[in-house]
């Protein structure tokens, strides 16, 4: 076990951690100040990846694949606020929850019909292909490189818009009291609506993102909506901050756990069993993260609300 | 009059009656949502395409989703086999569906055609008379694939699989005929889209190949990540981590790549190229090996179903069993366990024009078996 490899699974682990954020961020936000469970957030995440790729083979430019992807979200997000979801601020989580469950099924199916079933092709920038040569001798993907930077400018933005602008105050306000903020007059509406768009945003911009090494196809957001949950669960409902700890957490203890597991269980196991025992153990290891987090804080490590 | 009108009614139901008796039901089950939708549209188009192309109109098929999930396809067989009354089930794409679905299928005497799918306990101890694998059983293109690399001077090789029963068979028929060392052996999510943590452990790894096995997404996502990452070994595997579908996605950085199949469009093969044109006409695209075997699939299905009723189970059996069709893969018989027996070819991943696809590059083994007919009795 060389250091070189331990480094370069650690910026694996962040690196899947960053983009986990981007999705977590948004349905955290959306979940804390209107208190609305979105499902279809996976879908946004596959909105935009479809626009960056549809984009990119039209243009052949990966930059407005990205604006496309942010703006196509954005787009989706604010019709279905419009549509749906604002019929669903008042109901109880059971009703959101079907509501948003048929519209993963709509977006799935709208897009298998315009786009086919098979995955479309949206490649990386030439300028972030090939890997860069690290301190220490590591060989390091230069996309996956920018990744990490670039999620992490998307957090530090984010930080700056909630504390230091008029709407993050906004935002902050709606997420301790509801009722009093549009008391003192701010257009609740307006403000739901911009905060849902903001979060779909998030996601497609993720989708983009990943979506460039990965596949793009359809039923892509499920799995990562379902690791979105665990990391808003674990870093505290309604928190950003929780999100990107979540999600850093997350995203190390899954791949560190995917490889040194079986290596861990193989120092006193045949190897065939400890590849096993490990493999089955890692794919665990972050609902057992999650456990733990809420046994010892209950509301996830930044929550405020039970 | 009225005596007319009734005759005649009675002559057209009659009519009806003696037409339902002959006509046979085919339910498909197939994947049609999801990550591996590819592979079933594919199975489900090849085997529509032979069904019109051998004019017969007394065959009906009802095709269903199982969304790659096993709860699912058993629901939907038991729906097929109950309600729908259907002959003969086919479609299925993954193995461990096929383990969820076939054997209760047979069991109730009903005809299971496997287009894709061939896990070893099907092939095996817990094969059936019933059930007949026109496509190919899971060690076979890796048996070949072992082999070729042994002959090719392969020392090292670093295995990839997902962690279900066929990426399980695939790597025990890497193993069986490959004289080399395994460094490591590595199993993964079914599903799994990022592989940077398992690439990171090829580029630490000894080995001078990597050979995976990777169908439909899954393939896609790790072989765009691998080529951005600076791991500079050459990579191969069984044609389903380089079918069509999949190239088209990862576009050149596959080119050179070298994998095992049982077909290609390129293959020379009696209405291969028929085949290849005429499903590139209906549907726009180029065939996947997933296309050739529904495509073969229908095939048998309609040379079994001109010799015998399927009401009649041990004639429409005897009739299968026969495969008296031309498949698109030149010689094709069936083996004592259903199993095929066939020619498995090394391809190489190649640019043509503005397309990637696959091309022959010879016979990696001939007229080749699988390994668990010895267990079969039946």
């Amino acid at each position: 076990m060389s250091t070189i490899l331990i480094i370069e699974q650690l910026l694996n682990g962040l690196q899947f951690g960053v983009m986990l954020f981007l999705m977590a961020a948004g349905l955290t936000l959306i979940f804390g100040v209107m208190g609305l469970i979105n499902l279809a957030h996976g879908s946004l995440y596959m909105i935009g990846a479809f626009c960056a790729a549809a984009a990119a083979g039209l243009t052949g430019s990966f930059a407005l694949g990205l604006v496309a992807a942010l703006a196509g979200a954005a787009i989706a997000g604010v019709l279905v606020e419009l549509i749906v979801i604002r019929r669903l601020y008042d109901k109880d989580h059971l009703d959101q929850v079907l509501a948003t469950f048929a519209l993963i099924l709509i977006f799935s199916e709208g897009t298998r019909w315009i786009f086919g079933s098979f995955p479309l092709f949206l490649d990386i920038p030439a300028a972030l292909s090939g890997p860069v040569a690290l301190p220490g001798g590591i060989q390091y993907p230069a996309y996956r490189l920018a990744l990490i930077v670039a999620g992490l400018i998307v957090a530090a933005g984010l930080f700056l818009l909630i504390s230091r602008t008029r709407i993050g105050i906004q935002i902050r306000a709606g997420e301790n009291d509801r009722e009093m903020i549009a008391a003192l007059g701010v257009d609740i509406d307006r403000l739901y609506t911009f905060v849902f768009a903001l979060g779909a945003a998030l996601a497609g911009l993720a989708g983009a993102l990943v979506g460039a090494i990965q596949s793009v196809q359809v039923g892509m957001g499920e799995p990562v909506l379902i690791l979105a949950f665990v990391v808003i669960v674990i870093g505290g409902i309604g928190s950003v901050k929780g999100a990107l700890i979540g999600a850093v957490l997350v995203g190390l203890t899954d791949t560190l756990g995917k490889i040194f597991l079986p290596q861990l269980f193989a120092l006193f196991m045949d190897p065939a069993a400890a590849n096993q025992t490990g493999a089955s153990l890692a794919s665990m290891s972050i609902y057992v993260l999650m456990a733990l987090v809420l046994i010892w804080r209950p509301t996830g490590l930044f929550g405020a609300r039970a | 009059m009225k005596f007319a009108k009734t005759l005649a009614l009675t002559a057209a139901l009659g009519a009806l009656a003696s037409g339902a008796a002959a006509e046979m039901k085919i339910g498909m089950i197939t994947t049609l949502s999801g990550g591996g939708a590819g592979l079933g549209i594919d199975v489900r188009d090849g085997f529509m395409l032979a069904i019109e192309q051998s004019g017969r109109d007394d065959i009906e098929v009802v095709i269903e989703d199982d969304q790659r999930k096993p709860d699912i396809a058993v629901q939907l067989a038991d729906k097929m086999v109950q309600s729908e009354k259907v002959d003969v089930l086919t479609g299925i794409i993954w193995s461990n569906l096929a383990m969820a679905v076939v054997p209760a299928v047979t069991a109730q005497g009903k005809f299971y055609l496997s287009p894709n799918a061939g896990p070893s306990a099907l092939a095996g101890k817990g094969c059936h008379p019933n059930y007949f694998n026109v496509s190919w059983q899971n060690d076979a293109f890796n048996e070949a694939a072992g082999t070729w690399a042994s002959e090719n001077g392969i020392g090292k090789v670093f295995l990839m699989a997902p962690n279900y029963p066929a990426g399980k068979d695939m790597i025990a028929g890497f193993k069986r005929f490959f004289k080399g060392d395994v460094t490591e052996e590595v199993y993964t999510k079914l599903g799994q889209t990022d592989y940077a943590a398992e690439i990171a452990q090829i580029k630490a790894s000894e080995a001078d190949l990597v050979y995976y096995f990777l169908p439909g997404g899954m393939g896609i996502s790790f072989m765009k990540q691998y080529a951005g990452s600076g791991a500079e070994k050459s990579v191969m595997g069984p044609a389903f981590s380089f079918d069509q579908g999949i190239l088209g996605a990862i576009g050149e950085a596959a080119l050179g790549v070298k994998n095992t199949s049982h077909w290609s469009k390129d293959l020379d093969a009696p209405g291969n190229a028929d085949f290849v044109a005429s499903f590139q006409e209906k549907y726009g695209r180029l065939p996947s090996l997933y296309a050739a075997q529904g495509f073969d699939t229908g095939l048998l299905l309609a040379s079994a179903a001109g010799k015998a009723d399927v009401a009649d189970a041990d004639a429409f059996r005897a009739a299968l069993k026969e495969a008296d069709f031309q498949s698109v893969r030149g010689d094709f018989a069936f083996g004592a366990n259903n199993h095929p027996i066939q020619n498995i070819y090394m391809r190489e991943v190649v640019k043509e024009g503005d397309v990637v696809t696959n091309k022959v590059l010879g016979v990696a083994a001939t007229d080749h078996t699988d390994a668990y007919g010895g267990d079969c009795k039946m």
